[in-house]
C-alpha cells in the first residue's frame, strides 16, 4: 500500500525500475523466441502470425515499456539529488506519470491473452495496421495502450523540465549543472514536443479502426503516407529521447573514474542541444523509399548526416576525458568504455543509411536491424547498465558485486556483437527484416546461427545481472555516502539511500562538479545555503493510482465498444459506452477530489532531523 | 516571500497571488510548458486537416457546407470570453473576489454558448448534409480537429466551474490563485487555436 500511494521520487524511481525491468524481461524473451525461430532455414518453431506478433511486441515493449521506464527510473532517482532539490516540482504528477505508464503497458500486454497481440510491426504502418489487414483487436491494444503509457511519459517530461528550471540549489547556474541533469532537461524538452504528435497519430488510427474514419483509408480519400510522417516526426526524436540520457550517464561515469573533470563541458552542453534540434529535422530519412522525390531526399539526407558532427564532438570529449586520467575500470566504467566504440559503430552505419541512394539498397534489410540495435542496445542499454551499476549504491544503499558485474559486462558485450555484427552482412547479402523464415543455401544459414548463439549469450549476461541484484539485496545496506570515493556531484554528499527529504540543508554550489570542488578545497562536505529548519513534505495519495485505473477501464471500454457479445449484459455495457463512461468517471472524479481537497502536506521538524 | 507573508497576515493578498509561492510559480511555468505540448498537438491536427481537406470522397465539400454567419457568431462569443477572463484576472489582482467570480461566470457562460452553437452546427451537418465521421477523409479530419477543440472548450468549462466553486468555498488564497490564473491561460490558448481554426478551416474552406 505504501508503494501504491507514494509520491517520493526515490520510491517512484524504484517502481519505474521494477516495472521497466519486468517489461524488459518480457521483451527479451520475445527476442529470444524470434532468434530461435531464425536459427535455421525453414524453421517451424513459430508460425508467421505469432512471429509477426512477436516482432511487433518486441519493438514496442523494448522502446516504450522497457528502456524508457528504466531511463525514467534513473532520472527520478538522481535528478533531484544532483541539482540539490528535496523533490521534483510536482510529486503528485510524478506518481500519476508512473501509474499511467504501468497501466498502459499492462493494457498493451493484455493483448497476448485477449485474442492476439498487435501484428503490424512496431511502427504500425498503415494500411497494414488498418482494419482490412489487421482485423483482430491487436492494433487497438497498441493504439490505446501506447496512448495511455505516452500520457505518463509526457507528464514526466513536463515535471522534469519544471524541476530543473526552478529547483536547482543556490549557486547552480545552468552551466554548472551536471551533464546527466542537462541530458534529462533536453530529453524532457524533446518529449514535450515529440509525444503530442504521436498522441494525435494514435488518435487518428484509433478513429480509423473503431469509428470507421478515413484518415489512412485510400478508398475514403485518406493517405497512408500521412501516418508515416506523423509517426516519424515523433519517432525520430524518440531515438534521441532514448540516447541522450545514455550520453548523460556516460558523461557522469567517465569523469568520476578518470579523476578528471569532463573535457569540453560547454561543448558537451551545446552538442546535446544541437542534437535535440537536429533530431526534429530529419524524420523523413525513414521514408526515402516512399517516393518523396530527390529534393526532399537530399535535404533530409544532409540534415541527417549533420547529426554526426555534435555526436562526434561528444565521442572525442569522452576520449579526451580519459586521456591522461587515473582511469579505474570498475563495472560502471567498463560499461561506459564499452559504450564508446560500440555506439560509434552504430553511428557510422547511421551515416551510411542517411545516404538516400544507398538506403534504397539497405532499406528493410537486416542491415537496418543491425544499425539500430547497435545504437539502442550497444548505446542505450550499455549506458543504462553503466548508470545502474554506478547509482545502485545510492538508490539501495548496497554495492553490487564487482566480479559479477564484470561477468555481466563481458558476456553481454560479446553476446551483443555476436548477435548484431553479423546482421550487417546478412542485410548486405539481402536478408529482409520482418520475415519469419528464409530458404536454405542463400548463405544466410551460418550467420543466423551465430546471431542466435549471441542472443543467448546476452540472455546469460542478463541472468548474471539478476543474480547479482538478488545476492546484493540479501546483504546489509551499508554503502557509504560516496562509495566510489571520487564522486563529483551533489548526490554523493548525502547518505545512501538518501533520507526522505534528501538534503537536511540545501547545499551551496560553488562551481561545476560541486562536491569535487569542495573536496579539492579540503572541505569534508558542502556548505549549507540555509539554516536547519522544518521541511515541508507532500502527503501520500491513492488518487494517481485511481486516475490511471479509470483511464485503463475507459480504454478497454472504448476498444470493445463496437464488438458483438454473446451475453446481452456485456453488449449493453460496452456498446452504449457505459464502461468507457465509468472509467472516465473514476478519472474525473479523482481529479475533482484532488481539486477540492487541498493537500497541506506535513513537516519534518528540526529535532527529528538532528535525531537521525 | 517575506513581504507576501506580511501582507497575507494583514488579510490582503500580494499583488500577484498566483506567483507568491514556489508551488504557484512552478504551476504557471509547467502550464506554459504544457501549452507548448498542446501547440504541437493542434499543429499535428492542423497538418492532418490541411493534407486531407480536399479529399471529399464525393461527399460535401467545405464550400458547400460551411455557413459563415453561424461560425462568425461562435467566434465572437469565444473571443469575448477571452476578454472577460482577462477582466477576471484583473479583478483577482485587485483582490476583488466578487468581481472575479462574476467575470469567471460570464466566461463560462460565453464558452457554453459557443459549445451549444458548435453542437448545433455539427448536428445540422450530420442530419441534413449527410456529413458524418465516416463520409470522407475531409470529414474525419474536420470532426477530429474541430471536435478536439470543442472537447477542450468543454473541459475548460467544467474546470473553471469547479474553480468557481472552490473560490466560493475557500476564498482567494495563494493556493487557489495560481489555479485560476492557469485556467485563464488555458482559456486564452483555446481562443488562439480557434482563431486558427476559423482561418484555416472555415475561411480557407469557403474561399480557398
Amino acid at each position: 500500500m505504501d508503494w501504491i500511494t507514494t509520491v517520493d521520487h526515490k520510491k517512484i524511481a524504484i517502481l519505474y525500475l521494477w516495472a521497466g525491468g519486468l517489461f524488459f524481461g518480457i521483451g527479451g524473451l520475445e527476442a529470444i523466441l524470434i532468434r530461435i525461430q531464425l536459427i535455421k532455414p525453414m524453421n517451424t518453431f513459430l508460425d508467421a502470425q505469432t512471429f509477426n506478433e512477436l516482432i511487433t511486441m518486441h519493438g514496442t515493449t523494448m522502446i516504450f515499456l522497457g528502456v524508457m521506464p528504466v531511463i525514467f527510473a534513473l532520472m527520478n532517482a538522481v535528478i533531484p539529488l544532483q541539482i540539490g532539490a528535496r523533490d521534483v516540482a510536482f510529486p503528485f504528477l510524478n506518481s500519476l506519470g508512473f501509474w499511467t505508464f504501468l497501466f498502459g503497458g499492462l493494457l498493451l500486454n493484455l493483448s497476448w491473452v485477449m485474442g492476439g497481440a498487435p501484428d503490424a510491426g512496431w511502427t504500425a504502418y498503415t494500411p497494414l495496421s488498418g482494419k482490412g489487414y489487421s482485423a483482430s483487436h491487436g492494433v487497438d491494444f497498441y493504439t490505446i495502450g501506447l496512448q495511455i503509457a505516452g500520457l505518463g511519459t509526457l507528464i514526466g517530461g513536463i515535471n522534469f523540465l519544471a524541476t530543473i528550471i526552478t529547483m536547482r540549489a543556490p549557486g547552480m547556474s545552468f552551466m554548472r549543472m551536471p551533464m546527466f541533469a542537462w541530458a534529462t532537461f533536453i530529453t524532457s524538452a524533446i518529449i514535450l514536443f515529440a509525444f503530442p504528435a504521436v498522441t494525435v497519430g494514435l488518435v487518428l488510427l484509433t478513429f480509423d479502426r473503431i469509428l470507421d474514419a478515413n484518415f489512412f483509408n485510400v478508398a475514403g480519400g485518406g493517405n497512408p503516407v500521412l501516418w508515416q510522417h506523423i509517426f516519424w516526426i515523433f519517432g525520430h526524436p524518440e531515438v534521441y529521447i532514448l540516447i541522450l540520457p545514455a550520453f548523460g550517464i556516460i558523461s557522469e561515469v567517465i569523469p568520476t573514474f578518470s579523476r578528471k573533470r569532463l573535457f569540453g563541458y560547454s561543448s558537451m552542453v551545446f552538442a546535446t542541444i544541437l542534437i535535440a534540434f537536429l533530431g526534429f529535422m530529419v524524420w523523413a530519412h525513414h521514408m526515402f523509399t516512399t517516393g518523396l522525390g530527390p529534393v526532399a531526399n537530399a535535404l533530409f539526407s544532409v540534415s541527417t548526416m549533420l547529426i554526426a558532427v555534435p555526436t562526434g564532438i561528444k565521442i572525442f570529449n569522452w576520449l579526451f576525458t580519459m586521456w591522461g586520467g587515473q582511469v579505474r575500470f570498475t563495472t560502471p566504467n567498463l560499461f561506459a568504455a564499452g559504450f564508446i566504440p560500440t555506439f560509434t559503430m552504430g553511428g557510422v552505419t547511421g551515416v551510411m543509411l542517411a545516404s538516400a541512394p544507398a538506403d534504397f539498397q539497405f532499406h528493410d534489410t537486416y542491415f537496418v536491424v543491425a544499425h539500430f540495435h547497435y545504437v539502442i542496445v550497444g548505446g542505450l542499454v550499455l549506458g543504462l547498465f553503466a548508470g545502474l551499476h554506478y547509482w545502485w549504491p545510492k538508490m539501495f544503499g548496497r554495492m553490487l558485486s564487482e566480479s559479477l558485474g564484470k561477468w555481466t559486462f563481458w558476456t553481454f558485450i560479446i553476446g551483443f556483437h555476436l548477435t548484431f555484427f553479423v546482421q550487417h552482412f546478412l542485410g548486405l547479402m539481402g536478408m529482409q527484416r520482418r520475415v519469419f523464415t528464409y530458404l536454405p543455401n542463400q548463405q544466410f544459414d551460418t550467420l543466423n546461427l551465430v546471431s542466435t548463439v549471441g542472443a543467448f549469450l546476452m540472455g546469460v549476461g542478463m541472468i548474471i545481472f539478476l543474480v547479482n541484484v538478488f545476492l546484493t539485496s540479501r546483504r546489509p545496506a551499508d554503502a557509504p555516502e560516496d562509495p566510489w570515493e571520487d564522486g563529483r556531484t551533489l548526490e554523493w554528499t548525502i547518505p545512501s539511500p538518501p533520507p526522505e527529504y534528501n538534503f537536511k540543508q540545501t547545499p551551496l554550489v560553488r562551481g561545476l562538479d560541486a562536491f569535487w570542488k569542495e573536496k579539492m578545497a579540503g572541505h569534508k562536505g558542502m556548505t549549507p545555503a540555509e539554516p536547519v529548519g522544518p521541511i515541508h513534505m507532500p502527503s501520500a495519495t491513492i488518487l494517481p493510482f485511481l486516475m490511471s485505473v479509470g483511464i485503463f477501464i475507459a480504454g478497454l471500454g472504448f476498444m470493445f465498444s463496437r464488438d458483438e457479445f454473446s451475453s446481452s449484459i456485456m453488449s449493453f455495457l460496452f456498446n452504449n459506452y457505459i464502461v468507457t463512461a465509468l472509467g472516465l468517471l473514476i478519472t474525473f472524479g479523482s481529479m475533482l477530489m484532488r481539486s477540492l481537497f487541498d493537500d497541506h502536506g506535513w513537516h519534518i521538524e528540526p529535532e527529528e532531523l538532528e535525531g537521525r | 516571500m517575506t513581504t507576501a507573508h506580511a501582507e497575507a497576515a494583514e488579510g490582503t493578498l500580494p499583488h500577484e497571488p498566483e506567483k507568491a509561492s514556489l508551488e504557484g510559480r512552478n504551476k504557471v511555468l509547467a502550464f506554459w510548458l504544457f501549452l507548448g505540448g498542446e501547440a504541437v498537438l493542434f499543429g499535428t491536427l492542423f497538418a492532418t486537416f490541411l493534407a486531407l481537406r480536399n479529399q471529399t470522397n464525393e461527399g460535401p465539400s467545405a464550400a458547400e457546407l460551411f455557413h459563415l454567419p453561424l461560425v462568425a457568431a461562435a467566434t465572437l462569443l469565444l473571443l469575448v470570453s477571452s476578454l472577460t477572463s482577462v477582466f477576471a484576472i484583473q479583478a483577482m489582482h485587485r483582490g476583488n473576489v466578487a468581481q472575479l467570480r462574476n467575470w469567471l461566470l460570464v466566461t463560462v457562460l460565453l464558452g457554453l454558448a459557443f459549445l451549444i452553437l458548435e453542437i448545433y452546427e455539427f448536428s445540422v451537418y450530420i442530419r441534413h448534409e449527410e456529413f458524418g465521421m465516416t463520409t470522407s477523409a475531409f470529414s474525419s479530419a474536420f470532426y477530429t480537429l474541430v471536435g478536439f477543440h470543442g472537447a477542450h472548450v468543454a473541459f475548460g468549462i467544467l474546470w473553471i466551474t469547479v474553480l468557481i466553486g472552490q473560490l466560493m468555498h475557500k476564498g482567494l488564497t495563494v493556493v487557489t490563485a495560481p489555479k485560476i490564473y492557469v485556467s485563464a491561460m488555458y482559456w486564452h490558448f483555446i481562443d488562439v487555436v480557434w482563431v486558427f481554426i476559423f482561418t484555416v478551416v472555415y475561411l480557407l474552406g469557403k474561399v480557398g
